[in-house]
């Protein structure tokens, strides 16, 4: 059996270890050891659910997900729906605690993303959800719930139009007060589809010749707006939400292959691209939207 | 509902096409697969009429239509009625058209280098998409009075220029000329106010 270490705090930064390891697992069954983790952020989870799925395709047989005794961690993996979207992916030997009942806290819970009626569905839910969370924690017009919808369905249709396979996405609000002094909403999208190399691949790869890889297929769609589709109305999905969390000063990070684009605000420091990333399947997608500040226009 | 001969209008409540055309009870325009359905359903519609359509689309019910939609219900929509194979001539005036549906309105509609008439909830008219400032100018004109004979046409618009712009205002579909009364129409004054 392999055993891949969970870090105490799996977010975005932290995802890259985690996929890299599970890259490397041959037959072997795998077993995640989660006893150590104290922090799961959205893109941990949608992460963690894309690793199980590629270390069961990989080994052949679920792995086992094992979590620490304490209680904080698996409640709020409950409350955000993990064990639900995890039940097939991690098999036995995996505790799956019963959900929650009752009122949620939780913005968007991990939600599987297979059709256009589950696009909707996450459309209805954060309508009824999000507008005090924009308004009152982020500090954003009303009307922002809208815009936050219409991130939410053009992320959720990039795993449906692109990927050819299933996907999760799930958000929530933070208080980053140590990292930031501010709280934020992160949405996290991951699916196990072909990647934007792939997507792009039949219909653009022959005008780049050698130059053509993630890189150049990120930069493509991210900036060029460039799509397999070829309808003149398409691509303006990523254009846009783009445009939306530049307006509320947010980081917008889509990873696919061995690459990583960004746009990144002041607040934040990391780079515009990386390469050479371990190759894992698919896309992530990691939005954070950040408590507007008074001196903000 | 009053308009002028030779225009027939449609009513069309998006809101209730959605309900209607969509497979289950989304409230909300998104997915291109259901602003798919929506347009093809208002396309029906449109085509089965027996003179030029004035389309009345109406959003009021709509708070949320994201990029996909708008390009299907409002860009495509409009495509299909300036193809040449067009099914019938069609006017479109997109009515309670609320500040969250304006971005991806005008987003699609400039992509695909288009231009629409919206109307708000007060009644009130104004173009949405790429235009020129002749084209800007004609039609505001035309707007404020409504309807402009041949015959006036050289007084109100001295300049070659705003004349060849109101020339391709009707050809854009945001301003109609009546084959029979060589007359210049907004498309609001096609409707009646009772029905603004």
């Amino acid at each position: 059996m392999r055993v891949i270490d969970l870090p105490a705090s799996l977010d975005h930064q932290t995802s890259d270890a985690l996929f890299a390891e599970v890259m490397e697992v041959g037959g072997e069954k795998v077993l995640f050891d989660g006893r150590h983790l104290r922090f799961v952020g959205p893109n941990g989870m949608v992460g963690l659910l894309a690793a199980g799925s590629v270390a069961q395709d990989r080994s052949g047989e679920a792995p086992i997900l094992e979590l620490g005794a304490a209680g904080d961690v698996k409640s709020y993996l409950g409350r955000m729906g993990f064990f639900q979207a995890a039940d097939g992916i991690f098999g036995a030997g995996t505790a799956f605690p019963r959900r929650p009942s009752g009122p949620s806290d939780v913005l968007l819970e991990i939600t599987p993303i297979t059709t256009n009626s589950d696009v909707h569905e996450v459309v209805d839910r954060v309508q009824k959800r999000a507008g005090a969370i924009l308004s009152k924690t982020l500090g954003y017009p009303p009307t922002s719930v809208v815009q936050f919808s219409v991130i939410l369905s053009e992320v959720c249709q990039n795993i449906l139009e692109h990927a050819d396979a299933p996907g999760w996405v799930a958000a929530q609000s933070y208080n980053w007060e140590k990292r930031l002094g501010r709280h934020v909403v992160i949405i996290s999208v991951a699916d196990l589809g072909r990647g934007f190399r792939g997507s792009l691949s039949d219909e653009h790869s022959a005008r780049f010749g050698d130059r053509w890889g993630d890189v150049t297929a990120l930069e493509a769609a991210f900036i060029h707006g460039l799509t397999r589709f070829p309808d003149s109305g398409r691509g303006q999905g990523i254009q846009q939400i783009r445009k939306q969390v530049r307006r509320w000063d947010g980081l917008i990070s889509i990873r696919s292959g061995t690459a990583r684009i960004a746009d990144v605000p002041e607040w934040f420091d990391a780079p515009p691209l990386e390469e050479g990333l371990s190759d894992f399947p698919g896309t992530q997608i990691n939005i954070v939207l950040p408590e507007r500040v008074d001196d903000e226009d | 509902m009053r308009t002028e001969p030779g225009v027939v209008p449609i009513s069309i409540d998006v809101g209730h096409v959605l309900r209607r055309s969509a497979e289950s009870l989304y409230s909300h325009l998104v997915t291109r697969p259901t602003g798919r359905a929506v347009r093809l359903a208002i396309e029906q519609q449109v085509a089965g009429s027996s003179r030029t359509a004035l389309s009345l689309i109406d959003l009021s019910d709509v708070t949320v239509m994201d990029f996909s939609c708008a390009d299907e219900i409002v860009a495509k929509l409009l495509m299909r009625f300036l193809e040449e194979d067009r099914p019938v001539d069609a006017l479109f005036i997109f009515r309670g058209v609320r500040q969250s549906l304006h971005e991806p309105i005008q987003t699609v509609l400039e992509r695909q280098e288009l231009l629409a008439v919206a109307q708000g909830s007060d009644g009130c008219c104004s173009l949405m998409g790429t235009r020129t400032e002749e084209e800007e100018y004609a039609w505001t004109v035309l707007e404020g009075r409504g309807r402009i004979g041949a015959a006036e046409v050289f007084e109100v618009f001295p300049g070659s220029h705003h004349r060849e712009a109101l020339h391709e205002l009707v050809l854009r579909r945001v301003a109609f000329a009546s084959p029979g009364d060589d007359m210049y129409h907004a498309l609001s004054a096609l409707v009646g106010k009772e029905s603004a």
